[in-house]
């Protein structure tokens, strides 16, 4: 992402382009572990998709359909808030990568 | 036309209100500003006001309700003094770094411990970096044109900065004078219309104001919002030019005291400029060449004019009304001293902090300044760089 320069930018640290953390992909700081989404256990009661702080929860015609890891950082909200006694979403393993793309 | 009044200091901002009328004004009442407060209190109890007048819990919350105001795209005011604008403080940057031109009409007062009420100028000193504009008056004549041409200096579209008018406490505050006080419709028509620049309440457009800056984006919008109140001195000077024309009274930078031969220069901010103009007149009378620079500026600081004309000077005396602890002398000198420095012929320069706490300043005092120039002029000797005035030692 191109960064503007101290003359390009809007005065008064006003942002016009609302809405543009989007472009901030914080799966990049997951490490550790990350969700995986067993789709045939899920009941679609939207715990996940309420409590997860970066909005990774996948909806897709109206239902759950996975996890956005552009956007996932592993932290496990998902997981612990899933009800069914066998869960629809586990955490596991995930090798460690490096984080490319997003902020700094 | 212009009337003559009998006003005080605080009587002056608030008529200057009055006229101006803006959209918020938010208060708290601290000594010596309270009756700015109070008057503009009146003033919206008895319909002479149509702006919004709040008084919150605090200083900080009035800051806090100004900055509010000012980014939903009004025209707005404050006033305070001392611990109030000690306790806005962290409020101020951010006013600031969101160049909002918010005014605040400051009664400069000293700061506790211990507690004190009188003036002095530690309370905008310590804003100093704060990045509002400061603009210091003598009396009350200048406090009103100067808190006038304060909307037009920080709504300027290159400026958008927000404005300190410093008047002091008590000795400006509370004294009365005959002022001139002009039309309410010719300033309501220097002032002008105030217009917003990405006003919250323009709902048709999706912003977010002040979000979050990391290392990737704060030292750019630092180094914006900079060029904001570096812009300012071509508005400085075309308002006070045309104030001048309107109303027949110029203001620049600084004011210059009977400098055209002088060879010795005291350099001393608002009311106590005024008792060293009398001592500059009875000193003249003794065949002394001896000037007065009074700034009015103080940020943005204007460092070339300054050294301009005090680099042919032969001695300088800078005084101070705050001062600096652990520095190499206090906050005026050190930004004089730092302008001679790239000029080869510059002056011999020293400082003195006077009138802590509203402790006097007479004529005998800036005579005693004099000799000490004038010695200092003969043999080429500077004894002591860093003095007080009135002190008991």
């Amino acid at each position: 992402m191109k960064k503007e320069t101290w003359k390009e930018l809007t005065i008064g640290t006003i942002n016009l382009d609302a809405g543009n953390s989007v472009k901030n992909l914080t799966g990049t700081w997951r490490s550790g572990k990350k969700p995986q989404f067993i789709e045939e256990k899920c009941i679609q009661c939207f715990f996940c998709w309420l409590y997860c702080p970066h909005s990774a929860i996948l909806v897709e015609g109206g239902e759950v359909k996975g996890i956005n890891y552009d956007y996932c950082t592993g932290c496990g909200m998902c997981s612990v808030e899933c009800p069914p006694k066998e869960k629809a979403i586990i955490m596991v393993k995930e090798e460690a990568k490096l984080a490319e793309g997003g902020a700094e | 036309m212009s009337t003559l009044k009998t006003l005080n200091g605080n009587q002056t901002i608030a008529e200057a209100v009055r006229q101006i009328d803006p959209d918020v004004l938010a208060a708290y009442p601290i000594t010596p500003s309270t009756a700015i407060v109070e008057t503009i209190a009146k003033f919206k109890a008895d319909g002479l006001i149509t702006g919004e007048f709040v008084c919150p819990e605090s200083e900080h919350s009035a800051m806090s309700v100004c900055i509010g105001a000012s980014s939903a795209g009004g025209r707005v005011m404050t006033a305070t003094a001392s611990q109030g604008l000690a306790l806005m403080w962290e409020m101020l940057y951010i006013a600031a770094g969101l160049r909002l031109p918010i005014v605040a009409a400051i009664v400069n007062r000293s700061l506790s411990a211990p507690i004190n009420i009188h003036g002095d100028h530690s309370d905008t000193m310590g804003a100093r970096d704060s990045g509002w504009i400061q603009i210091y008056s003598e009396n009350c004549q200048e406090a009103y044109d100067n808190f006038i041409q304060a909307f037009r200096i920080g709504e300027d579209l290159k400026v958008r900065t927000p404005v300190f008018v410093g008047l002091d406490g008590f000795i400006i505050s509370h004294s009365l004078e005959v002022i001139q006080v002009e039309d309410d419709d010719k300033i309501k028509k220097f002032v002008g219309e105030y217009k917003p620049v990405y006003p919250l309440l323009d709902i048709s457009r999706k912003m977010t104001v002040g979000p979050i800056d990391f290392t990737d984006y704060y030292f750019e919008h630092k180094r914006n919002q900079m060029e904001g109140i570096e812009n300012a001195p071509s508005v400085i000077e075309a308002v006070g030019k045309e104030f001048g024309q309107k109303f027949g009274r110029e203001y620049g930078f600084f004011e210059e005291y009977r400098m055209d031969d002088a060879e010795l220069c005291i350099v001393v901010m608002s009311s106590a400029a005024g008792t060293c103009k009398d001592a500059v007149d009875e000193l003249r009378s003794d065949g002394k060449r001896i000037g007065l620079l009074k700034p009015r500026i103080f940020r943005p600081f204007p460092y070339e004019k300054i050294a301009e004309t005090l680099k042919k000077m032969k001695a300088v005396a800078v005084l101070d009304r705050s001062s600096s602890p652990g520095a190499f002398g206090a906050p005026l000198f050190t930004e004089v001293r730092s302008a001679l420095y790239d000029y080869a012929e510059r002056p011999y320069i020293v400082n003195y902090v006077y009138g802590l706490g509203g402790r006097d300043i007479k004529v005998e005092h800036f005579k005693e300044v004099a000799l000490k120039l004038e010695k200092i002029a003969e043999t080429g000797k500077v004894e002591e760089t860093y003095g007080y005035i009135n002190l008991r030692e």
